[in-house]
């Protein structure tokens, strides 16, 4: 039977956003059987995934590998990297072994590595919703073929199975592409027989960091610690702590029901989970269970390409045109994009009259002094929406409006230039339930020796 | 009946995307008993978050009383998929504001 406990190190909330040295020296002095780090997000939208980019910083993220690399070297420990390079496609897996491979050749050490992929081909797709193996996770709506043809890029949320085949490869430094979040901290300890259910909910506040601690930051280390029926949390900054309250919250946080978390095949069960704190700032988890699905799942993510967009930025002070903005807009609305025979989309976002919230907005009739004028030109090709943004620009500078008596501009223009062409614009379009007989089958790996 | 401003009794009043297609409000309370008063007053129904956000009923997924934080969360559809044409806050952060202003039942007033 494993031994007791199984000391996990996470050093930061996601890959690049940094942590202390002291924090994370704290951690390895400790003797930690696994660092692990949380790489990716859905959250900054659809353009990585379809860029191809990555949301964090390349010095950043070299900066916080190259204390890991180091440390899980030395120590002969894993070193687990979940969704890579921010959304875990191919693209952003290979920018993050460009940083390691750099990092290995710099601080002259060698290791063996997995790469675990995880783009699902559309082919792929296709077949799973002709054999009614695909369902939406709602609200997102029932999938076409034609919108599986249309994405970009679609990539699955692996679970612990592929990063289990990858450690008995006798692999030490995993990098994963598309992962679900708490796999790359609980995958070793699964391997070594622990219960699934305290170590995915410990996964689960880990890949977060101190985020869960209080006060919180998403730039700290701290410690989880598995026994066979309950986990412990332990801050590795003295100036935080963990509190019952405070890993309680994290329970809620970015999920919609806290008490069935779903995943990569199965659901953890927090109904009958007790949060127990500690002396020296620990909390004690137990109860949380996981229930094995009968199928197994994965959760696809695709974008697809809805054209390129250019902005432009400008303030409106004038009250005159401040009473009749919206008919102002809405009629040169109308007006450019007839000029552009409906090859493009203008919007304009008002800063300061209900911007932030657009529909939900309770306070609809607020009358501000000033506005906050963002145009928006989403069309085709870049070259027709810099054309598209530049047309409603300058229209709305000289437009003539009843009782205007500021007749030089109706602008303030922030910049010079003033139109930022923005690149292509993605759009999620798959967020899709696909069911798989083998769950390691849709994640290849790629074993490389590093630094030999 | 006797009211409070809601942001007397929370700690943490926060909105946030889970997933790309639905925003989740957070609010968590200072005080078990003030939690428990609203809990059992059946306060937090769709009906209240629907009416906030000027929004149908079934567009409000789920409303779950969290006790072991003291908390209740409210998830509803995003009236636009995060980051697509028109939408105005991909991370859903900024939408909690309604909450803020909300007005709720004493737990002094003993009604």
């Amino acid at each position: 039977m494993a031994r007791h406990p199984y000391q996990v190190l996470s050093p930061t909330a996601i890959l690049g956003y940094g942590f202390p040295e002291d924090s994370f020296r704290n951690g390895m002095d400790k003797k930690p059987d696994l660092i692990a780090v949380d790489a990716g997000s859905t959250d900054p939208g659809p353009y990585y995934l379809g860029s191809g980019k990555s949301f964090t910083n390349r010095l950043a993220v070299k900066r916080d590998l190259s204390f890991m690399l180091r440390a899980a070297v030395e120590a002969s420990i894993p070193l687990i990297i979940g969704t890579a390079g921010g959304s875990g496609a191919r693209p952003h897996v290979e920018w993050t072994l460009e940083i390691i491979e750099e990092l290995a050749r710099e601080n002259g050490i060698s290791f063996r590595m997995a790469v675990i992929h995880a783009d699902i081909p559309q082919a792929d797709v296709l077949d799973a919703l002709a054999r009614g193996r695909l369902r939406p996770l709602p609200p997102a709506p029932q999938i076409t073929p034609v919108e599986i043809r249309s994405s970009t890029r679609i990539v699955a949320q692996m679970g612990a199975e592929p990063v289990i085949r990858a450690l008995s490869l006798g692999c030490r430094i995993i990098v994963c592409g598309r992962c679900y979040d708490p796999v790359p901290f609980a995958a070793p300890p699964l391997l070594e027989g622990f219960d699934p259910g305290p170590a995915y909910h410990m996964g689960k506040i880990l890949e977060c960091a101190a985020i869960a601690a209080t006060p919180g930051s998403g730039r700290d280390c701290v410690m989880g610690l598995l026994y066979e029926d309950c986990f412990e949390l332990e801050s590795l900054n003295a100036q935080r702590r963990f509190t019952r309250i405070s890993t309680a919250a994290h329970t809620l946080y970015e999920k919609s029901d806290p008490y069935s978390l779903p995943g990569p095949g199965g659901m953890l069960d927090l109904r009958n989970t007790r949060f127990v704190a500690l002396e020296n700032g620990r909390v004690r988890v137990s109860g949380s269970r996981f229930i094995p699905a009968p199928t197994y799942s994965v959760k696809l993510e695709g974008v697809k390409p809805v054209g390129f967009r250019t902005i432009s930025i400008a303030g409106i002070r004038d009250p005159v045109l401040i009473d009749q903005i919206e008919p102002v807009l809405d009629s040169i609305c109308t007006e450019v994009e007839q000029g552009f025979g409906g090859a493009g989309r203008l919007l304009f976002h008002r800063y300061g009259q209900n911007a932030v919230m657009g529909a939900l907005e309770p306070e609809k009739n607020v009358k501000p002094h000033e506005v906050g004028l963002v145009i928006e030109a989403v069309a085709p090709d870049q070259e027709q929406a810099n054309a598209l943004c530049a047309y409603a620009r300058s229209t709305l500078l000289h437009y003539g409006y009843p009782k205007r008596m500021s007749t030089a501009g109706n602008l303030a223009l922030l910049y010079s230039p003033s139109d930022i062409s923005c690149g292509e614009v993605f759009e999620f379009n798959i967020y899709h339930l696909m069911e798989t007989d083998d769950p390691s089958a849709p994640f290849p790996i790629e074993v490389r020796e590093v630094g030999r | 009946m006797k009211t409070v401003p809601l942001t007397e009794l929370a700690a943490v009043i926060r909105s946030k995307n889970a997933g790309p297609y639905e925003l989740t409000l957070d609010i968590m309370f200072k005080r078990e008993a003030d939690y428990l008063f609203l809990k059992e007053a059946g306060f937090f129904t769709r009906e209240l978050f629907a009416r906030l956000y000027g929004i149908a009923p079934d567009q409000v997924l789920n409303v779950v009383h969290f006790d072991p934080a003291a908390a209740v969360k409210a998830t509803m559809v995003r009236p636009l998929v995060s980051g697509a044409l028109g939408d105005t806050d991909i991370y859903g952060a900024q939408q909690h504001a309604p909450l803020l202003a909300l007005q709720v039942p004493s737990p002094g007033s003993g009604s």
